[in-house]
């Protein structure tokens, strides 16, 4: 059989539907999507393409503020999502004994519930006659007549909400790979448990870092539904931009060019990250 | 470093009674299991120890308790002459190679045997040169800058040596550090860890359950049995002399011949006959006892020969199994089955003895042993 004779062509054969895959569903659109970005008109007259890279100029001047605002809430959100999972990895994966299955259930439990009605959900919570914000009153975090809803604050706690088990749950794969003899050999070693976290826990739990982060990180940063739901026009990011372009303004050719410019953006923060994070464990071994 | 080390060696042989580590009344329990039990035990220091024992007698959870990664329930662990109960494992002057060496995957080897040193402050020349050594000592001076996971099963033992003997601790610790390797291999490191605790004069405490390594290596054995130690004594102590049926079953095969005392140094055996025995074998003892002797001394005889003094046991061979050095021998008694392992020294020594034919077992008073007889049967 053709096979037979030509065994070295298997590994391909098997690649293929992968392959034929992205090429639908990865390659076709990417090319459509340049396409559109660099067309001109406008939805009456349609669209024709006449490398238009006043597209991307505009993405720069215009829609630079969101940009930059995605990035910090996306930044900080991740940052808070780090700071919540890694301790409950951390305890679920060395403490959590016969209940880890349950505990990390309760964990991705959230996602049972569709992404929006959760966020909805945030909106009663945080909402001004609410019971958070009664008792921030009574505590008086929070001023007379200050609010939750429609801040920075409900943005950013909403996205870290939403994409916390995309954290969690890597960091805690990492960290219940770890054996726990490697850290009783630390301490055996004259390190206290703190330099044992730091020099044996924390490294080898590296890659559920990067993986968490980045899980976390890629989507918040695209993310419209929370500044939407939860915050005011003066806290819109990137995404709701992109949306109402393509929506409501129906300016596709510029929603196409906000969108390469952050896929772009996307693709060289991933790959300084990934560089530092590689060199960074490359260093660690050759010191 | 050699210099030290003879030092060391020389320090060892001259106050060879200086307590290195004592465990007073040490109890252990996990819920509703008692891993260890009400033990106490003197190692002197320079001594090459070995807790010996069945799996799940205790021997890890002793040694974990003296690393410092288990807190006794009750008792005192002192190091030298210092209480160390209650003190985390990187306060105690004591390090320990891992069941499954537990070397860190992300550091180097160099890393890995370093990490010790740095936490203790060493620096530059001074702890390149130690490091250095210590890879020397184990004959992997050129492995330095791979990691662990691109070095034998063998190799990474060596490597889990050197990162504990790097730091010079009064007390290795050692949790069946050859569990994992092959025959081989396992026989070769035997002789290699004798000979680097030889070197560095360093007190070992040895877990296993294999008693053939533990009498190749330890100078001193304590026999474990439900968190409780059996017996404590030299390879050849515990071998000649074992003191209980489950010491005499576990180092090696013994028959045992239930009886009761019969007069001084006399016990008369329960299937009729009297069995001499060495005096102080019965000091102490009353009631039900076995006499216990050692396949490989007793004497096959055709008839009724047999030198003065000897005891002896009349029987019937029932079967006989040809194994190269020796001929193994069951041999139907008015005591029971006993087994006899006869030396091939001469030409035709195998054949001595066919099964059904009626013959006599010789052997001295002085090779005979008395254990209690509360087990049943441990043969
Ligand atoms: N962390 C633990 N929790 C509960 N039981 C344990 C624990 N460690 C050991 N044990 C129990 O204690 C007993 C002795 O165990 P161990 O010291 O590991 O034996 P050994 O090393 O001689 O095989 C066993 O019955 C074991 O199941
Ligand atoms: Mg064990």
């Amino acid at each position: 059989m053709f096979l037979h004779r030509h065994p070295r062509l298997i590994p391909y054969l098997l690649l293929l539907p992968g392959i034929l895959f992205l090429v639908v569903f990865f390659l076709v659109p990417m090319y459509y999507l340049g396409f559109t970005s660099l067309q001109s008109g406008d939805l009456f007259a349609g669209y024709q393409f006449t490398w238009a890279w006043d597209n991307y100029r505009d993405a720069f001047t215009l829609y630079q503020s969101h940009f930059v605002r995605s990035l910090k809430y996306a930044g900080l959100a991740t940052l808070i999502a780090f700071l919540i999972s890694y301790p409950l990895a951390y305890w679920i994966a060395f403490r959590g004994g016969r209940w880890k299955n349950l505990l990390l259930l309760l964990v991705i439990a959230p996602f049972f519930v569709t992404y929006l009605i959760r966020t909805l959900a945030w909106k009663t919570i945080l909402a001004d006659q609410g019971i958070v914000v009664d008792a921030l009153r009574t505590l008086h975090l929070v001023g007379e007549d200050g609010r939750l809803l429609a801040t920075t604050t409900a943005v950013v706690a909403g996205i870290t909400y939403n994409y916390l088990p995309f954290m969690a749950l890597p960091l805690y794969v990492s960290l219940e790979q770890i054996d726990t003899r490697l850290i009783e050999a630390a301490e055996d070693l004259y390190a206290s448990s703190v330099r044992a976290f730091l020099r044996v826990t924390l490294p080898l739990s590296l890659p559920g870092i990067f993986a968490g982060t980045l899980l976390t990180f890629i989507p918040a940063i695209g993310d419209f539904i929370n500044a939407e739901l939860l915050g005011t026009p003066r806290q819109l990011m990137i995404g709701n931009v992109i949306q109402s372009q393509f929506k409501e303004v129906a300016d596709y050719p510029q929603a196409a060019a906000l969108s390469f410019v952050l896929m772009a953006g996307i693709l060289v923060l991933v790959l300084l990250y990934a560089r530092a994070v590689g060199s960074e464990r490359a260093t660690r071994s050759a010191a | 470093m050699a210099v030290e080390e003879r030092d060391a060696a020389a320090a060892r042989d001259g106050a060879a009674a200086a307590p290195d580590i004592r465990l007073e009344n040490v109890t252990k329990r996990f819920d509703d299991v008692t891993a260890v039990d009400d033990l106490s035990l003197t190692i002197d220091q320079g001594r090459f120890f070995a807790l010996l024992g069945p799996s799940g007698c205790g021997k890890t959870t002793t040694l974990r308790m003296i690393g410092g990664f288990e807190e006794p329930t009750s008792g005192t662990i002192l190091l030298g002459d210092r209480d160390v109960t209650g003190l985390p494992p990187y306060r105690r002057d004591v390090n320990t190679v891992f069941q499954s060496y537990a070397l860190f995957p992300h550091l180097s080897i160099y890393e890995n045997v370093a990490f010790g040193l740095r936490r203790k402050g060493v620096k530059g020349d001074d702890l390149k040169r130690r490091v250095g050594e210590a890879l020397e000592l184990v004959d992997l001076g050129d492995l330095g800058r791979r990691k662990p996971r691109q070095l034998s099963g063998g190799q990474q033992q060596r490597i889990a040596l050197a990162r504990a003997l790097v730091n010079r601790p009064k007390v290795l610790l050692l949790d069946e550090p050859l569990g994992a390797l092959d025959l081989k291999l396992r026989k070769q490191m035997q002789l290699e860890l004798k000979g680097i605790q030889n070197e560095v004069g360093i007190t070992f405490v040895h877990v296993t359950h294999d008693q053939e390594e533990a009498m190749t290596m330890a100078d001193t054995i304590a026999v474990m049995n439900a968190g409780k130690i059996e017996q404590l004594g030299s390879p050849a102590d515990l071998y000649e002399r074992p003191e209980t049926a489950f010491v005499a079953g576990f180092l090696g095969a013994s028959n045992l011949l239930p009886g009761r005392l019969n007069g001084e140094g006399i016990v008369g055996l329960d299937g009729g006959g009297d069995v001499r025995v060495p005096a102080s074998a019965l000091a102490g003892r009353s009631g039900r006892i076995a006499v216990g002797i050692r396949p490989e001394k007793l004497r096959l005889a055709a008839g009724g020969a047999q030198a003065d003094g000897e005891n002896v046991l009349e029987g019937v061979v029932a079967e006989r199994s040809y194994i190269g050095v020796s001929t193994q021998y069951v041999v139907e008694t008015s005591a029971g089955p006993v087994t006899v392992y006869a030396q091939n020294a001469e030409p035709g020594a195998g054949q001595a003895a066919s099964p059904g034919e009626r013959v006599s077992l010789a052997w001295s008073p002085e090779a005979t042993f008395v254990v209690d007889q509360h087990e049943e049967g441990t043969r």
